[in-house]
């Protein structure tokens, strides 16, 4: 059963790290905007993570994930080329769709610059002019800068610290990319709930059409426990059955980040718990571990860099 | 027969009681509930049986047991052979004497219960389920092998049954399932001190020994659809069981509040996820101090009762119309009454209250009472104008019913109705030739034993579809659809060429016959 084999694994930075897994099928059948649900093992949590890329030839598919909870470290630290997933289900969601839209904006912040990617893709090869605005906190967290040179018309690449690209937050990229072409007929957006919401205010007073992809907390990706659920305009949608990709002006950004949190204190004592019991077993060595303990670096960066694990103000 | 024909003065008066954990203590555990009769508790209550003619019970059962037939056997002390009466209608005696609504189905119709209390028809059943789990029993017939294919999309208990029947006709059966175990609600859903997960093991596993092959974390309609199992996947027929959980939210003010969430996502992360035993799984659950559960059925009885285990002091009952309109079994409304559940009947929800920081406070409720009977024959709950109430909780859990999952309508050009479930004709046929569906997904959200109903059904339908001679159906009652046939042959069968050897004795002395 559990035979979703990891084939391949890059680390682009400490925190962010991609596995390509064995699955013909899947591979078969994902399109741009889908996600799976994976489990590590047996006591797992199933936690929903996109689809980056997939290979129909070789049969696999590739997740770009960054280390934020207990579940995504754990998974950096077993999941080498070799090892299997306990469980891997999908492809799940409705495909973004992919308009014959001319001139499309591409905008990828953190966590979303890899899921972007097949959608900048399958516009490119829907006949769209492409431009791709991804942001990064620095240098060293870049990657697939050639991957979306080669798909894109054009690539605005911004750093917080301007290390590489321009420097500025994705939102001046944004800006840059509405200066620079006026006739823009759609923008897709992922990334943390920030900046997907200061994405679409962007795009209101221009009445671009901006779509954004949701990452609320999911349980069976089936449409049966409504734990995804968000609001958009008036009403209520499960992001993993009726998504995840939503009308960025009509969604309900402040419901969703404040839902994001549901979880956070047990989670958080999840990972030092996890932590802990790694450092007492012994089983990584101190620098795979550096920067990521709790306390020690990571929590508070994690502030800076756009992610949906922000703390919302009064929250 | 040499036994003195019983009467209702002759057998013993009360029903048998069956030992259960006490309230105060089982509710801080996951342990089984009720624990089940032994022996001398079984053979006592089967002496209550009349083993009536007329057997109403019978006709009470939605699959139609041969209950006196195996009461009988127990009777007798033969319990192999109360299994094998009981098996040849129900796949699953285990989990059907545990959870089907008996009152309303066969107890609710026997003799006994004229006078006395109804014979413990279900008790008998888990009884007879037990041993057979702790013995080992199977029934496995004697199986020629077919070149037909078949696809079980969802491993709930409709899933399960016609993934039975078709394996024991020679079908080559695989059963698809989206999560990363198998049993539907069985498993995600009812609780494990109302259903222990050994038991559902025990009884897939009997499956898999027809030769049932399951594969989980297959998401069909996405990984691939009903269409591509007919046109590229090979299968010759499908079976749709996907289930009805999408859950139905109050629309109230506070929806979305943190601490708000559906029973659905309760039961799923404390059973499936064992959250229960976080942290040593990751799957972290809301942990209330005081829960509220909106709604009085089988879900919001599970819903409250885990909450009770999972620490919570109090925790509420919030119904609109009163007891006795309460859909759970009334075991389980029983039992969560005995463990310390508060109920409030005649009282709708109006808003759940925030605490400012985006966490529930409360609920504000209004009370209701009973106005004129409406369509479903109960009296329907109207508003007390000015009878507004606040409470604290910091948990709320709705438990108010579910719906169709989309993505079958999404991903496959198989007709839905008007609510959103498939459609289907008398035989389960679906608007796609060679797919059929049946379970919650056809008929809304209903019982374990209604859906494995369907599933038989659907496989009886399936094998006629396929031209698979059908050796059971020549046998089966006017009631159960057997009287289209002539010379024993089914009327509905396309192709009579193969005739499938039976190790049954019977079946192959009339067929050949025939
Ligand atoms: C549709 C979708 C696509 C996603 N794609 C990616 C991706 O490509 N790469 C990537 O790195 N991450 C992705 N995520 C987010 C990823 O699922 C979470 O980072 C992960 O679940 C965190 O688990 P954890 O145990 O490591 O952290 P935890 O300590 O459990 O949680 C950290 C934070 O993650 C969020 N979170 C926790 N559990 C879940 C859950 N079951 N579902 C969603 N969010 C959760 C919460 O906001 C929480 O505060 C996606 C989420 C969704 C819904
Ligand atoms: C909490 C709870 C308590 C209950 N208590 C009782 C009780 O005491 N007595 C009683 O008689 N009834 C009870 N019921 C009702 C009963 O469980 C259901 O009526 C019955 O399980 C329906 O069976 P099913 O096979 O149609 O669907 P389900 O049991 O829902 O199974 C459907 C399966 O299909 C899977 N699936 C869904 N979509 C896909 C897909 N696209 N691809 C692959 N797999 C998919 C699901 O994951 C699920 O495992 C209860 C229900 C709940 C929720
Ligand atoms: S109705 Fe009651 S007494 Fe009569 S046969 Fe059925 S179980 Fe026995
Ligand atoms: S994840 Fe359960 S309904 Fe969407």
């Amino acid at each position: 059963m559990s035979n979703f084999e990891i084939v391949r694994r890059e680390d682009f930075s400490e925190v962010t790290y991609l596995l390509e897994v064995r699955h013909p099928l899947m591979a078969k059948a994902a399109k741009a905007g889908q996600f799976v649900i994976v489990m590590l093992n047996e006591h797992g949590e199933r936690i929903p993570l996109t689809i980056a890329d997939y290979d129909r030839v070789n049969g696999t598919i590739t997740l770009v994930i960054q280390a934020v909870g207990k579940t995504t470290r754990q998974m950096q630290q077993e999941c080498q080329v070799g090892t299997s997933l306990y469980g891997l289900v999908g492809p799940m969601g409705i495909p973004s769709p992919i308009s014959h839209a001319k001139k499309v904006m591409c905008v990828g912040g953190g966590l979303g610059v890899a899921p972007i990617f097949p959608q900048a893709r399958a516009f490119k090869e829907a006949g769209a002019y492409v431009i791709a605005v991804l942001g990064f906190r620095n240098k060293d967290l870049v990657f697939w800068e050639d991957k979306f040179r080669d798909a894109c018309d054009q690539l605005i690449l911004c750093t917080n610290d301007g290390s590489a690209g321009m420097k500025g937050l994705i939102t001046d990229g944004i800006q840059v990319a509405l200066e620079g072409h006026s006739n823009i007929d759609e923008v897709v957006a992922i990334g943390p709930p920030v900046m997907m919401k200061a994405c679409a205010e962007a795009t209101r007073p221009h009445k671009i059409k901006t779509m954004v992809s949701v990452n609320p907390i999911m349980v069976d990706g089936t449409g049966m426990c409504g734990g995804c659920r968000v609001k958009v305009g008036n009403e209520v949608k499960f992001a993993c059955v009726d998504g995840p990709d939503f009308d960025g002006h009509q969604l309900d950004f402040d419901d969703l980040m404040l839902r994001l949190q549901r979880y956070t204190k047990v989670e958080k004592m999840a990972s030092e718990r996890w932590s802990e019991s790694c450092r007492m077993t012994k089983q990584v060595g101190p620098s795979a571990l550096d920067g990521m303990l709790p306390g020690k670096g990571v929590q508070k960066d994690l502030l800076e860099l756009p992610d949906p694990f922000e703390e919302v103000p009064g929250g | 027969m040499a036994t003195k024909k019983k009467t209702i003065r002759t057998i013993p008066q009360d029903r048998t009681p069956m030992r259960e954990q006490d309230p105060q203590v089982r509710a801080k555990n996951f342990e089984e509930v009720a624990c089940g009769y032994s022996l001398e508790d079984a053979s006592r209550e089967a002496e209550r049986c009349l083993l009536c003619p007329d057997q109403p019970c019978v006709a009470g059962c939605p699959v139609g047991i041969d209950i006196p037939g195996f009461i009988k056997k127990i009777g007798d002390k033969n319990l192999r052979g109360a299994y094998d009466v009981l098996t040849g209608t129900n796949l699953l005696p285990a989990i059907c004497g545990r959870v089907c609504p008996q009152e309303n189905q066969c107890e609710g119709v026997c003799t006994v219960g004229e006078s006395l209390e109804a014979v413990a028809i279900g008790r008998l059943e888990r009884f007879v389920g037990d041993t057979a789990i702790k013995e080992g029993w199977v029934n496995i017939p004697y199986i020629e092998p077919n070149r037909f294919k078949v696809g079980i999309v969802g491993s709930g208990p409709a899933g399960m049954a016609c993934a039975a029947d078709m394996a024991k006709a020679g079908c080559d059966v695989t059963v698809y399932e989206a999560f990363h175990q198998p049993g539907g609600v069985l498993r995600y859903g009812i609780p494990d001190f109302r259903l222990p997960n050994t038991v559902i093991d025990a009884e897939i596993s009997n499956l898999k020994k027809f030769g049932v092959k399951f594969e989980c974390n297959t998401l069909v309609g996405r990984l691939f659809t009903i269409e591509q199992m007919i046109d590229e996947l090979g299968y010759h027929a499908v079976f749709i069981g996907v289930g009805a959980g999408y859950p139905t939210m109050l629309n109230i003010p506070g929806d979305s509040l943190n601490g708000v969430l559906s029973a659905n996502e309760l039961l799923t992360r404390c059973n499936l996820m064992n959250a229960k035993e976080f942290p040593n799984f990751d799957t972290p659950l809301p942990i209330g101090r005081r829960v509220a559960v909106v709604g009085a059925g089988n879900t919001a009885m599970d819903a409250m009762r885990v909450s009770l285990r999972l620490g919570a002091e109090k925790v509420y009952c919030i119904y609109r119309r009163s007891r006795t309109e309460a859909p759970a079994r009334i075991e389980e409304v029983h039992h969560a009454e005995q463990e310390g559940v508060e109920f409030h009947w005649l009282c709708n929800p109006v808003a759940v209250l925030d605490d400012g920081k985006g966490n529930v406070r409360g609920m504000r409720c209004v009370r209701m009472e009973l106005g004129e009977p409406d369509d479903s024959g109960r009296r329907r709950p109207v508003t007390v104008a000015g009878s507004e109430f606040d409470f604290e909780a910091d948990v709320i859990v709705y438990a108010i019913g579910t719906n169709a999952n989309p993505i079958m309508g999404q991903t496959s050009r198989v007709k839905l109705n008007k609510w959103g479930y498939i459609g289907t004709d008398g035989s389960l046929a679906t608007s796609v030739a060679g797919v059929f569906a049946g379970g919650d997904i056809v008929t809304g959200a209903a019982t374990v034993i209604e859906a494995m109903g369907a599933g038989r059904k659907a496989a009886r339908s399936m094998k006629a579809y396929l031209g698979i001679r059908d050796g059971e159906l020549p046998y089966l009652s006017a009631k159960q659809g057997g009287t289209d046939s002539l010379f024993g042959i089914d009327l509905r069968e396309r192709n009579f060429a193969r005739v499938r050897v039976k190790q049954d004795s019977a079946a192959i002395s009339t067929t050949t016959q025939a």
